[in-house]
């Protein structure tokens, strides 16, 4: 009898055409679960991906009952499933958070103005309010005049510095408790190699934190820290959701770096290496001896800096002045004591993926 | 070599011992501005013809100054971390490559000069150390027809014994007497473990555990007491990344210092400074005959790291010093140096010789637990699964339970047969291990009252 049965449970999936999702056992598997490989159905991909953030989110107490929260807002795939999947747990799970929907705009025709567009739906799509920063508003450059002036070469460097600092000034305004990145757990991988490749010690201790910057005026959460992007992607093109997938004009032909390249190789042959990386990273011990920059104020308009002057007025500095390599590379800048963080910016463009500055909190 | 100033793309901080490189750098690595007037001479001598064949850094040195640059680091390490005494009996491991061909014939000139000077001493209050070599015939499990390796041992034998005097003792082991004194017996139980063993990368690493083994038993066999290994920076970069993409972030500080004492022969890396590039050149340059046998090329993450640190190193030639630079700044264990040597006997000449900078105590981290299959130091989750070991029935579980997840993940089988299978293929040394570590004594304790103890299946029958 249990012989016979076991056959035909074996036989069925045949005749559906397909396989049983290994989860329910009840509908058709329609994905391969990229984490894990599992096959499994729509419906219970749904329920674990969120299920999964949800667990990260209880486990290292992201957010409190009550607490306004900005989701840094791109209109791009991680921001929007980040968005999307943070308003239903909170409903879900009565987290009881103010969710805000935070862009910045940088004013780079084509590409921003376009992506904002999404953001603008999205704000509609999941009802919450959306509050929009602007570079023009922020330091009086565009993105597309900063171009203008300096060409192609470091751009990437005025915009990644400039955002992170738009990002705080925006959560401010929204005066949030924190703010919600949508890095994921291909980034962070891609961050710690980097990190060990750049030689780049006291990142590289700080890199796998989910929540960073609780010394400094607004803390940055990842809850996608251990979400795959592929499954982020699957999540988005399964649910439909509405996002904007142009690379950025100027930092065109979607250029990947070695690292990711290197990624999405380990990814083929073993997934679970994208959480072994991070969970490296968090176990790596970093001695105590090891100087770490001293973090002070910026003597020109407060922001958080390691330095005199904030990297962001450094630059502003010398774009308004006419002298837009100053605090570039290795050049003598406002900052004559020995700096940090600026001479990667050779180095990283063939090794990096992402150009534009958006892994440097 | 340690990336000179202009080059380094990295934020790194310097610390003692980078200043302590550069002060190595600086005297063979003169700055640029001098070099611009006379491209034709080397950087260093400035007399001789550079090898400018070679390209890169490296070509700007003749071939004089070149190698006694690369003894240089390789003395500098050896001196710094007290690596080899005069008392001491050293056995290099050596595979037939390029990295342990330079560090055989590096310990070979260390031992020569110092027998030298024993010679013209007149109290001949120094002794000279020894040096036995070590080969580990793998024959067994990568498919060398049998002609090809009895030639390339010959080889071997011919060329050790060309760097005599001092005489040197080689011995040559096949892998699989680590798992039977019977030699076809063992190359059965030793295939059949491998088989057991169902990823690629996992396979590969388990013989790499093997080898260390089996180099272990011929080290504590022939009274040697320390153990060389030719193991240079591209090697180490290399490990470095492929230790961080298997989880193993927190025990790779532990495999990658100059001194690894956690075994019974503390094992040296004096050759960590080194590129492979470096060496291979002094190879053709000193015709240092090297014996390639056929080396499966390396499977799975591996090789994928391998071929992505090679890509990188292309792109930066001192990305592989960066890589392992960075890796060195993890805090260290407490065995990652030579154990003090506080015998009277030791005399204050050699004392004050070794110049050692060695870890301040309370910066290494002290572990008590290694996983016993790769002897790395356990972290905290998995001690807490060990410490949750009471349920465990068989040995087998208790073995695998005492093992890092690392090896879990893709060494070990994942059902119970296989597991029960592999368990007692395991050669016996590893076992031992096991039994020593800290589950070791649980799991003794409850073999001793195991017919008092009622199972759960009994239970239910």
């Amino acid at each position: 009898m249990l012989a016979v049965e076991m056959k035909e449970a074996a036989a069925k999936p045949v005749k559906a055409g397909g396989r049983l999702c290994c989860i329910c056992n009840k509908r058709r598997a329609a994905l391969k679960r990229p984490k894990t490989l599992e096959q499994i159905c729509r419906e219970c991909f749904y329920e674990v991906f969120e299920e999964e953030i949800h667990q990260v989110i209880v486990e290292n107490q992201l957010f409190k009952p009550g607490e306004r929260i900005a989701i840094g807002a791109s209109g791009g795939k991680d921001s929007t499933v980040l968005a999307c999947v943070l308003s239903e747990l909170n409903r879900r799970h009565n987290y009881g958070l103010d969710l805000f929907l935070l862009s910045v705009d940088e004013g780079i025709t084509g590409y921003r103005d376009d992506s904002l567009e999404t953001v603008k739906r999205n704000e509609i799509q999941y009802g919450l309010p959306l509050k929009i920063v602007s570079y023009k508003d922020l330091y009086g450059w565009t993105m597309d005049e900063i171009v203008k002036t300096i060409g192609l070469k470091n751009n990437c460097t005025f915009c990644g510095v400039f955002r992170r600092q738009a990002l705080d000034r925006g959560a401010a305004l929204l005066k949030v408790d924190k703010l919600a990145t949508g890095h994921n757990a291909d980034d962070i991988a891609e961050t710690v190699l980097l990190n060990i490749l750049r030689g780049d010690i006291a990142r590289l201790s700080r890199c796998t934190s989910i929540i960073t910057g609780e010394d400094g005026p607004i803390p940055r959460c990842k809850p996608f820290k251990y979400t795959y992007e592929k499954e982020i992607v699957m999540y988005a093109y399964f649910k439909r959701l509405d996002y904007f997938s142009t690379e950025c004009i100027y930092s065109p032909n979607a250029y990947r770096g070695f690292a990711r390249e290197f990624i999405k190789d380990l990814e083929r042959i073993r997934p679970r290496a994208i959480l072994d990386i991070i969970q490296s990273g968090e176990n790596f011990r970093i001695s105590t001896s090891t100087k770490m920059p001293e973090q002070g104020t910026c003597e020109r308009c407060g922001y958080i800096s390691s330095q005199k002057w904030c990297k962001a007025c450094v630059l502003l500095e010398g774009l308004n002045r006419g002298l837009p390599k100053l605090g570039i590379g290795r050049s003598r800048g406002l900052n004559n004591d020995r700096k940090k963080g600026t001479k990667e910016s050779n180095a990283k463009k063939s090794i990096e993926s992402k150009q534009c500055g958006t892994l440097d909190f | 070599m340690a990336c000179n100033a202009s080059s380094c793309q990295s934020n790194c901080y310097r610390d003692e011992e980078q200043a302590r490189e550069e002060a190595v750098d600086s005297s063979t690595n003169p700055v640029a501005d001098d070099n611009n007037q006379n491209q034709n001479v080397c950087v260093k001598c400035k007399s001789n013809e550079p090898m400018s064949a070679t390209g890169g850094d490296d070509g700007r040195f003749c071939a004089d100054c070149f190698r006694s640059n690369l003894y240089g680091k390789f003395r500098l390490s050896v001196t710094s971390y007290a690596m080899i005494s005069p008392t001491d009996n050293v056995l290099v491991a050596f595979s037939g490559g390029t990295s342990s061909r330079v560090a055989l014939q590096f310990v070979h000139e260390m031992q020569n000069k110092s027998q030298k000077n024993f010679d013209a001493s007149r109290d001949r209050s120094l002794p000279v150390f020894g040096v036995g070599v070590a080969f580990i015939d793998e024959s067994s499990i990568v498919p060398v027809p049998s002609h090809e390796i009895d030639k390339a041992i010959q080889e071997i034998r011919l060329l050790v014994s060309n760097l005599a005097p001092p005489r040197k003792e080689l011995h040559v082991v096949p892998i699989e007497n680590i798992c039977s004194s019977n030699s076809s017996d063992g190359r059965d139980r030793l295939k059949s473990l491998l088989d057991v063993v169902s990823d690629a990368t996992g396979k590969e690493d388990l013989l790499l555990h093997l080898r260390m083994l089996s180099l272990q038993k011929i080290a504590s066999e022939n009274g040697y007491n320390r153990l060389v290994l030719g193991s240079c920076t591209s090697r180490i970069a290399c490990h470095v990344i492929s230790a961080t993409v298997k989880g193993q972030g927190y025990s790779l500080p532990a495999d990658m210092q100059y001194v690894d004492a956690r075994w019974e022969t503390p094992v040296v890396l004096p050759l960590r400074d080194c590129l492979a590039q470096e060496l291979n050149i002094l190879c053709q340059l000193d015709g240092l005959k090297t014996v390639e046998l056929l080396k499966g090329s390396c499977a799975g993450i591996n090789g994928l790291v391998s071929s992505f640190v090679t890509l990188l190193q292309e792109e930066n030639p001192s990305r592989e010093c960066t890589i392992v630079r960075t890796a060195g700044k993890l805090t260290p264990f407490h065995f990652n140096r030579i154990p003090e040597n506080n015998d009277s006997n030791l005399l204050s000449a050699t004392r004050r010789r070794q110049k050692r900078y060695n870890l301040k105590p309370n910066e290494s981290i002290s572990s008590e637990s290694f996983c016993p299959i790769c002897n790395s130091p356990l972290n905290k989750s998995d001690l807490l699964r060990l410490s949750n070991l009471g349920s465990c029935q068989t040995s087998s579980e208790s073995f695998g339970a005492a093992c890092c997840s690392s090896c879990r993940f893709q060494i070990l089988p994942n059902d119970p047969s296989s597991m029960e299978n592999f368990y007692t293929l395991l050669p016996q040394p590893l076992i031992a291990r096991a039994k020593h570590s800290s589950y070791g004594n649980l799991s003794l304790l409850r073999e001793q009252i195991q017919d008092c103890l009622v199972s759960d299946s009994e239970d239910e029958s």
